[in-house]
């Protein structure tokens, strides 16, 4: 290897410094060459970056994939008077809430749980994790079985204890959320693995210092476990967070964005539209679903680093 | 009277978690052994005859042995895409850390954008068939490798950070720079980080199941999870022979997690959280 970068450099960036950089930086530099870089490169800007750049052309055409004729703002007007879109939107952001919420708080629950000197810790975080590496079409066809009204596990159980369950999934107002509890279930498992991580590596000083100062079980989750852990629960939300704005699977699977459009999201509707060859239409949609996680997920993630830093 | 009350918390703590996680798993595995008639029961009532052979067989066989060929597709995939995720998310990750500068900065910008921008899937579909990979286990594997790759450099960068600076330079005083000091010197030393990259990858390829419905769509090329529409009709679904097919395909991922158990938590203290 010779001192300057080896091979074409991809990719974007501004050539290497100007040449009165001091020489033992240019060394120090030419132990780390950008080419190193190229292979990851190539394949995100081709296979990614390119598709996402096009993606804002075709979004404007009437387009079959072979040939495409350009329509202005057509696809955006026809793809935000779609009757479900609305409600698409709403559901969108209703599942992330819920589903990114609830796996805080039970992840976090269940990291303090399984880090305590429980007998059976490593049973019940292998159980715990479980579901993770199940695939999500799975676990949809599984749970829609034991969410089924007359036959489903669910109500039966529930009929034992004199309550009347309903038609979970074929019932507008409870389809959504019970795909969004699935989606609990399937991956509160990585949450808590994050949140042992994260309280693992809490130093055992500060839990000492607390109880020097005579602070209970309470004041050590309060005091220390919650604040130290924020770096976890950074990783939770925004990993699970954008997770459910884009989910798609275990939605379709499910429900099909039933009964009626009830339950559908962006990403469902982008791929009815996919299906029935609405191409452009389609990735319009996209379009409109990389707008709305930027605008979510950006200062989202701006504010919660900020607070990161502080704590 | 305290360690009574702790072992009776521990009981129920136990017995909610085991319902809650496992009773799914059950219903699985009972409906995959049941034959056709009990099966459509769906609940927990205990085998009368046990097919297990005989359902076995006839999800191999099902669709001229469709099976068989999703298991080498998607562990084709799984394999190639997390080794060149793994090589290309470590070298690059690397110069990420040690290497400050406008290249970098915007290096970062590009992975946060990869976690946080939805591929644009028809669009996708369009390149890989203009570069002649739609339809093809190339594409695929590419796809998910641009993907998956924001994820892996994230955790590899944070655990590079960990490892002193000293080391390089330890190693270029040896006259060790650029690749051989990456593949030599550095690389070895990700082992935990990468057995995290590893599992947590693969098992997310395996049970991939939107991508390959858009980006390789067709039999031959069926991958596992596609499979399991096989045995779902609107009238008449096979109910045991589409758990037998569950029960099969989640075989790989809950074998890698039993041998790699221990060390996800390892990898994750010194990547994901530390951001």
């Amino acid at each position: 290897m010779t001192k300057q970068d080896a091979g074409p450099r991809t990719g974007p960036g501004p050539a290497p410094g100007p040449g009165h950089a001091r020489a033992s930086r240019r060394r120090r530099d030419s132990a780390y060459p950008y080419a190193l870089y190229l292979p990851a490169a190539v394949v995100f800007v081709v296979i990614f970056l390119v598709p996402t750049a096009m993606a804002f052309y075709f979004a404007l055409t009437r387009w079959t994939l072979f040939d495409s004729t350009f329509v202005g703002l057509d696809n955006f007007r026809d793809f935000l008077a779609e009757q479900n879109l609305r409600i698409g939107f709403q559901n969108t952001i209703i599942y992330a809430v819920v589903t990114s919420g609830l796996k805080v708080v039970l992840g976090l629950l269940l990291g303090v749980l399984l880090t305590s000197r429980l007998r059976l810790r490593g049973f019940l975080r292998s159980v715990v994790f479980f579901p993770t590496l199940v695939s999500t079409v799975a676990v949809g066809i599984t749970f829609a079985m034991l969410l089924k009204p007359q036959t489903g596990l669910v109500n039966q159980a529930l009929a034992l204890v004199g309550v009347d369950g309903r038609d979970w999934l074929g019932d507008a107002t409870t389809a959504l959320l019970s795909v969004a509890l699935v989606d609990v279930w399937k991956g509160v498992g990585l949450a808590t693995v994050i949140y042992i991580a994260g309280i693992m590596s809490i130093p055992r000083e500060y839990y000492q210092a607390v109880a020097v100062d005579g602070g209970g079980a309470w004041h050590r989750f309060r005091h220390v476990t919650l604040p130290l852990s924020w770096p976890a629960t950074y990783s939770v939300i925004i990993l699970s967070f954008i997770g459910g704005l884009r989910s798609f699977d275990l939605i379709w699977t499910m429900t099909r964005g039933g009964p009626g459009f009830t339950s559908d999201t962006i990403a469902s509707i982008i791929y009815k539209q996919y299906q029935a060859g609405f191409f452009g239409l389609s990735t319009a949609g996209n379009v409109i679903l990389f707008l709305v996680v930027t605008v979510i997920a950006v200062p989202l993630n701006y504010y919660l680093g900020k607070r990161q830093v502080a704590a | 009277m305290r360690a009574v009350r702790r072992l009776g918390a521990e009981a129920v703590v136990l017995v909610l978690a085991t319902v809650i996680f496992l009773v799914p798993f059950a219903l699985m595995l009972l409906t995959a052994v049941k034959d056709q008639t009990q099966a459509t029961d769906l609940d927990f009532a205990w085998p009368t005859s046990w097919p297990v052979v005989e359902n076995f067989l006839a999800v191999i066989e099902a669709r001229d042995y469709v099976l068989l060929r999703a298991y080498v597709n998607s562990t084709i995939i799984t394999v190639a895409s997390v080794t060149l995720l793994v090589v290309f998310g470590a070298m690059a990750a690397f110069v990420l850390q040690r290497r400050p500068g406008k290249v970098a900065k915007l290096a970062d910008f590009l992975v946060l954008s990869g976690l946080i921008i939805p591929p644009a899937v028809v669009p996708t579909i369009w390149l890989l068939q203009a570069i002649g990979l739609f339809k093809t286990l190339p594409g695929m594997i590419l796809a998910e490798v641009a993907f998956h790759l924001s994820f892996a450099m994230l955790l590899f960068r944070a655990f590079i950070a960990a490892i002193p600076r000293e080391l390089d330079e330890a190693a270029q005083i040896d006259g060790c720079s650029g690749f051989r000091l990456f593949f030599r010197v550095i690389f070895p030393l990700l082992r935990p980080v990468t057995i995290t990259v590893i599992l947590v990858s693969s098992v997310n390829i395996f049970n991939d199941f939107v991508n390959p419905l858009y980006l390789l769509p067709g039999d031959e090329n069926a991958t596992v999870q596609v499979t399991l529409y096989n045995f779902q009709s609107q009238y008449n679904t096979q109910w045991n022979l589409l758990f037998m097919d569950i029960v099969l395909i989640t075989i790989p991922p809950l074998l890698l997690f039993v041998f790699f158990n221990r060390k996800i938590v390892a990898g994750m203290t010194a990547g994901a959280i530390k951001g």
